[in-house]
């Protein structure tokens, strides 16, 4: 019966290392990517925020609407707004969470800023034009990517789309569509 | 039989045991106290913020986490790709304790993690926006090893689901190769400048029922000389 005992101790040393070495412990959903060639190159994709359902945070300062109720905008961050969504792919999907960020500074100008986090793939920050651009987008550019989009560069869009008329949850959506290519590759990015 | 079949899952519960007590309290899978930004002859900028969920202007989990969602009605992430995803919008204040701008910070469990190495993998990023002077971008990979063995761990040991003390440790593990997190300016006086900075989390209490109850966090930033300028003309 020792043995049998020595033995069980072996097998759990055996067994434990086993399966810390070979179960992974973390292991991300994933929702495929989907990804277009640019005409010009380089690779595009895009992503949805569907208006209000996928709203996390509204946070806005004075008298704006907040969201979600009871949340307070402290007093000193009068010049700043943001908001965070859930992030969508081009089938509806949940891949990520997003931030939009507005800064008023008289003295160094106005700042509008996005920040993607997709959990399984990376993260992107792009600074976007103040003004929009005829259409009603608004350009941007990215000023670092993460992980899987650690070695790109590129250009970057956001535009409002209204909600066809027969959707009675949501009142449109945020288009946002990158236009990444490769730091590798000779970079030629257009919007 | 039955003798040969206990003493068998005995043995296997003790060698599970023995294997799993060696992997939590692995003496070289420790806190790094020691961050090249403590040796650093940069200005470093510090900024200041409550880990607890409560103290933040919102955040917001699964919903099924230790840590609860604030406020209690902000939308969950409880889709599969986001599940293990905590998302924080939390004010920041300087080393004087002036609330100077906010930061949304995600964190993702990543599939790095690796018990046999004692990492405790967190894919983290940070976007840090200071009225007056500009926003930055901060990437890092955060290691929880050291703070899940000796806050959390402890707190699930014992009677009372909670632990009190006094922990602090780095919680930046990289993606530099010194362990430290890489900064990019976006606008104002930081546009287009790079850094590094280490986060770090002083904690005293915790609750199994609650998550951090007495929790701050500090994240420091290697800047230049143009970034001490603006903090002593600050008021």
């Amino acid at each position: 019966m020792f043995k049998t005992f020595i033995f069980g101790i072996v097998l759990g040393v055996v067994g434990t290392i086993v399966a810390v070495l070979f179960v992974p412990v973390v292991d991300q959903a994933r929702e495929n990517s989907v990804i277009t060639v640019a005409t010009n190159g380089g690779s595009a994709e895009a992503f949805y925020i569907n208006i209000p359902t996928d709203r996390i945070v509204v946070g806005a300062p004075g008298d704006a609407p907040k969201l979600p109720s009871g949340l307070a905008w402290p007093d000193e961050l009068s010049a700043a707004s943001a908001d965070m969504y859930k992030l969508r792919n081009v089938h509806n999907a949940v891949i990520g969470v997003a931030s939009r960020v507005v800064l008023t500074d008289v003295e160094q100008g106005d700042v509008v800023e996005w920040v993607l986090h997709m959990p399984a793939r990376g993260s992107l920050y792009i600074g976007m034009d103040v003004d929009n651009i005829e259409g009603g987008a608004r350009l941007g550019t990215l000023h670092r990517g993460t992980r899987e989009f650690s070695k790109t560069q590129g250009a970057f869009s956001e535009r409002w789309v209204a909600a066809d008329s027969d959707d009675e949850v949501n009142r449109g959506r945020i288009e946002l569509v990158s236009r990444f290519v490769s730091i590798q590759q000779p970079a030629s990015v257009t919007e | 039989m039955m003798k040969h079949v206990l003493a068998l899952v005995v043995g296997v519960l003790v060698g599970a045991l023995a294997v799993s007590a060696l992997l939590i309290y692995n003496p070289l899978a420790g806190t790094r106290d020691l961050t090249p930004l403590s040796v650093s002859d940069q200005t470093l900028m510090q900024l200041n913020y409550s880990g607890v969920a409560e103290a933040s202007i919102a955040y917001t989990n699964d919903g099924e986490s230790t840590t609860r969602p604030h406020p209690a009605k902000v939308l969950q992430l409880w889709e599969g790709p986001v599940r293990r995803t905590d998302a924080m919008m939390t004010v920041l204040s300087d080393a004087r304790g002036r609330n100077v701008g906010f930061g949304i910070k995600y964190m993702s469990d990543s599939e790095k993690t690796n018990i046999i190495n004692g990492d405790a993998i967190v894919d983290s990023v940070w976007h840090i926006v200071l009225p007056g002077r500009g926003t930055l971008f901060v990437e890092q990979t955060e290691n929880y090893w050291g703070f899940l063995r000796d806050v959390v761990l402890p707190a699930h040991l014992s009677a009372a689901d909670s632990w009190k003390g006094n922990w602090s440790g780095n919680m930046t593990a990289g993606p530099g190769a010194l362990g430290t997190a890489r900064v990019i300016g976006g606008s104002g006086e930081f546009a287009e400048r790079t850094a590094e900075a280490v986060e770090s989390r002083t904690a005293k209490a915790y609750s199994t029922r609650q998550g951090a109850i007495a929790l701050d966090g500090q994240i420091m930033i290697e800047m230049g000389e143009q970034a001490l300028a603006a903090d002593n003309d600050a008021p």
